[in-house]
């Protein structure tokens, strides 16, 4: 099926998001849609789904102009989305969530399961996903979980999918299988937009790229781009893709952890004796899927996590059992993974938030009494060392892009003296020229002799950051390997298999 | 950042504004823009969303009134035949009935002289000592995120201690006020520090804590003030305290002829006293970030559970100062285990139409003290049932816990309109009102 979208323009208030958007997919064709965060990509598959509509402009098939005025109408002419977020209830089967919202039943209401398992069966097949129509979701993988979706969407007869940001939750290998699946699909005629800010994705798969930036298409171009260009397209000016960095010069040992032990709140032990060093200016990434024990012992390194056992030790002191606040005032600074939800009070001025770990003493308290006079200037002093865009330090730091966001977190933890710098996820959700930035300072701050740990799940970064990586598969470390090592032998790795020459460590 | 490593050749329609703010505004007048957003900011805000509740429960009052009053609805037999007969009940109705209150609430044009008339609104600023000091608490603690329903225990422990010090101790002037308005302060922070232990240490929910704890406080105190040489007083059998002792009871403020009394001063301490917690102590600063978002506090290092812990002192103190001043203040000559007069519930009100800010609530305050004050002139005055007053005060709770409904029928702006598709962090709806 032939898609047009013909003078998309959205408008939110003053806020142009979509500005005239023509964009045209061809039967058969994946079609990347290229954008930063915030550079109006969602909100246009929004309005092509129905869940908004347009200001003005309109939606072709097949030469027939739709009205959509909600998402039932868009799946009807067969327009069917992969969320970035699935929307899979974890207790159903596959079979039920593949028919939840079209249920058939029979003459008494019941419910005619039969059919949906043939129909999960039948795509599944057609596809070799080799999916159980009657498993649960919570007990599949989550590759297998995003097929899913795609077979929920093929079983209402779509012929246009739309993918939102899919790799985001994938393996490396899980990524390629879901290329090869969208390039059967293109092969069946299922014409794919595919939605994504990452740059070798796109060359690989697509057909033709749009790229959009504040709103408007920017340009059209070829998969054989090079990334440069893709990427300057997509910012608006050259970028760095690569993260510059000199040999480290590696000093003492100065985080050393040992047969470290986490158990959660469900009784699972989620980080398996694991064990690891890092040296004074050196970078140790921690790679693996997400989900694979990383969050949990970076919780345990920050005293978040109640049930550790093992040792953790900063320069010859200990740190396990300690609070957070000992341990932030051991000088390990800490940028958590899930900047709003833990990284920042939402409602806070940018100025409250630089002083958010500090509350408790000098320079910025005396006496019980917040010294305003000195936050000020100390703020605006970071604003400008930081690059933070922002109206003004009274700002409201969840009025600031996801970018500036991580500037105020990074200005925070940076600006105190450190001994250890903890950063989980630092780029995820931020913008190529945002990413550039926090990999400058990452790189500076293992320059000026402090040992950092980086916690990533994008190879990317993990390849570009690291001195060392360890590797981590369900709870345990499947091997510290140099950071030079190939992003193949990487992807084995995160599926569990030691790295050819290293024996496991877990 | 990126000076350094512009390129010779920016790609075409790339704009001068910054790169990181791909959802800033463009194409439009940078002066323009802040002016709109300005505006936006008050007309959003909150403040502005409390003074539209107020009136737009006056209109429905004023509704209510004149449909339940007789005049109206005998005029109303010939609508047709003589309208303006129906008008002009209407308004004689209503405007009788709100004349009387704010005659009855601030100003007596029909008293000779200038200290008789001022005499309402000083009737009105007693009536809201106590709603203001147990506002003050029940704010606090929503901006610490947490709602504390126990206004009523807290109240009644703390009348308990301080009118038991009052009455059956003896100790020189002054010092004897001060001992028993401390002895309620501690009696009204232990019984909320309960609450801030229980949720800190088991997890259990302020808000059944606090429920509870208003009936265990209830009948505690029925008990004492039932029990001879504990509460009761001597020679009765009346579940009545004795009047508290001269030396232990606020002075009058502004000589014999008003009500209004010192207990004043201590409400205007406390709000002063709230002020500077939440922006200027670093206490106020974890208890807004644990309010705000607790798991970046926690993260950040602030011990949440020691927060809530003292938070709830704290706010049982200031519903505990409530008590003090209704049996030091307004009923000096001895209680009963109805001496919280609903004052802990109707401070909720009062909490959520002042915004949870300490100056918000003074004045909030002061308006349900001026309700109060002028309710019984206008039922004395117009017959206007004093129900129209309750009616009144509930519909402003639901106009403020609705303010999308509120900004449809003045077709405001929604504020932080975000054209993001991915969801914004959602408030918590105890401090957002």
């Amino acid at each position: 099926m032939k898609l047009e979208l013909r003078g998309i323009t959205k408008t939110f208030g003053a806020l142009v998001a979509n500005d005239h958007i023509d964009l045209t997919v061809e039967a058969g064709e994946i079609h990347a849609l290229l954008g930063e965060n915030g550079a109006g990509k969602s909100t246009l598959m929004n309005v092509l789904y129905g869940l908004y509509q347009a200001d003005a402009g309109e939606i072709v098939l097949d030469g027939v102009v739709q009205k959509f005025a909600g998402p039932g109408d868009a799946m009807n002419a067969g327009i069917g989305m992969v969320h970035q977020h699935f929307m899979l209830i974890p207790v159903f089967t596959v079979a039920e969530n593949v028919m939840l919202g079209h249920e058939e039943t029979n003459v008494l209401g019941r419910l005619n399961l039969g059919a949906a398992r043939k129909k999960v069966k039948e795509i599944s097949d057609r596809f070799g996903f080799h999916i159980d129509p009657d498993a649960l979701i919570e007990d599949l993988p989550v590759g297998v979980q995003q097929r899913v979706e795609i077979i929920k969407a093929l079983s209402r007869e779509a012929r246009v999918l739309v993918f939102d940001e899919p790799t985001a939750v994938l393996t490396p290998q899980e990524t390629d299988e879901l290329m090869a699946i969208m390039r059967q699909l293109k092969e069946a005629g299922t014409s794919i937009v595919f939605i994504t800010h990452k740059l070798r994705e796109v060359r690989e798969v697509a057909d033709r790229i749009t790229v959009i930036r504040r709103g408007k298409v920017v340009g059209e171009a070829s998969p054989t781009a090079t990334n440069t260009e893709l990427a300057s397209l997509m910012v608006g000016r050259a970028v760095e893709l690569t993260v510059h960095k000199d040999e480290p010069k590696l000093g003492h040992e100065a985080l050393v952890v040992r047969d470290l032990c986490v158990i959660d709140a469900r009784h699972q032990l989620v980080v398996n004796h694991v064990s690891f060093e890092v040296q004074a200016g050196e970078v140790l990434v921690i790679a693996g899927v997400q989900g694979n024990g990383q969050t949990e012992l970076i919780e345990a390194l920050m005293g978040l996590q109640p049930r550790v056992t093992g040792t953790i030790e900063l320069n010859g002191t200990s740190l396990r059992g300690l609070s957070v606040r000992k341990i932030l005032d051991a000088g390990v600074g800490f940028v958590p993974e899930d900047r709003t939800e833990d990284g920042l009070v939402a409602a806070f001025t940018v100025a409250e938030n630089l002083m958010l770990d500090r509350s408790t003493g000098a320079p910025f308290v005396k006496a019980g009494t917040l010294q305003r006079g000195f936050l000020a200037d100390f703020a605006r002093e970071k604003v400008t060392e930081f690059d933070i865009r922002t109206q003004g330090i009274d700002s409201l730091a969840g009025q600031l892009s996801g970018g500036n966001q991580q500037k105020v977190v990074l200005a925070r933890e940076l600006s105190r003296e450190l001994h250890l710098l903890v950063a989980t996820q630092p780029t995820r959700g931020l913008d190529v020229g945002s990413i550039e930035f926090v990999h400058k300072r990452i790189i500076a701050t293992r320059d000026a002799g402090i040992p950092v740990i980086v916690v990533s799940t994008e190879l990317d970064e993990v390849v570009g950051l690291a001195d060392r990586i360890a590797v981590m598969y369900r709870g345990g470390i499947v091997g510290i390997v140099p950071g030079t090592t190939p992003r193949s032998v990487l992807g084995l790795m995160m599926t569990g298999e030691p790295a050819p020459g290293t024996e496991a460590v877990a | 950042m990126s000076d350094s490593t512009r390129p010779p050749a920016e790609p075409a329609g790339a704009v001068a504004a910054p790169a990181d703010h791909p959802d800033a505004p463009r194409g439009q007048d940078a002066g323009s823009e802040r002016w709109s957003q300005a505006m936006r900011d008050i007309v959003g805000g909150s403040a502005a969303i409390s003074v539209l509740a107020v009136f737009l429960a006056l209109v429905v009052g004023a509704i209510l009134i004149a449909l339940t009053d007789e005049p109206v609805q005998k005029a109303s037999g010939y609508l047709f035949a003589r309208p303006g007969d129906m008008f002009a009940a209407v308004w004689d109705s209503v405007s009788g009935a709100y004349s009387a209150l704010f005659q009855g609430s601030i100003y007596n044009f029909r008293r000779p002289g200038f200290a008789a008339g001022i005499r309402p609104l000083t009737e009105t600023l007693t009536f809201a000592t106590p709603l203001i000091a147990a506002g003050l608490g029940v704010g606090l603690a929503f901006r610490v995120g947490m709602f504390n329903i126990g206004g009523r225990g807290q109240m009644l422990i703390a009348a308990a201690s301080a009118g038991w010090v009052a009455f059956a101790v003896d100790l020189p002037a002054g010092i004897h006020l001060i001992v028993a308005v401390l002895a309620g302060l501690v009696g009204g922070a232990l019984w909320g520090g309960i609450v801030g232990l229980l949720k800190a240490r088991t997890g259990a929910h302020e808000v059944i804590v606090t429920i509870m704890l208003n009936f265990v406080a209830l009948y505690l105190v029925s008990y004492l003030l039932r029990t001879p040489g504990l509460l009761q007083e001597p020679g009765s059998s009346n579940p009545q305290t004795p009047p508290m002792k001269p030396t232990a009871v606020f002075p009058d403020l502004l000589g014999p002829t008003y009500n209004l009394h010192a207990g004043f001063l201590t409400v205007v301490a406390a709000t002063v006293f709230v002020w500077w917690l939440l922006s200027r102590s670093n206490l106020g600063f974890q208890f807004r970030a644990v309010g705000e978002n607790p798991n970046a506090a926690r993260v950040a290092g602030i011990n949440v559970q020691s927060v809530y812990v003292s938070a709830m002192l704290i706010s049982g103190g200031l519903v505990g100062l409530a008590g003090i001043n209704q049996v030091l203040g307004t009923v000096t000559t001895g209680f009963g285990a109805g001496i919280d007069a609903n004052i802990g519930f109707d401070a909720i009100t009062v909490a959520l139409l002042g915004r949870s800010r300490p100056w918000g609530i003074f004045f909030a305050g002061v308006l349900f003290g001026a309700f109060k004050a002028g309710g019984f002139s206008m039922q004395a005055a117009e017959g206007v049932p004093i129900d129209i007053v309750l009616v009144v005060q509930s519909l402003i709770v639901l106009f403020i816990a609705a303010p999308p409904l509120v900004r449809a029928i003045f077709r405001l702006p929604t504020p932080g309109t975000k054209p993001r598709s991915r969801p914004t962090v959602v408030k918590k709806e105890v401090t957002a009102g």
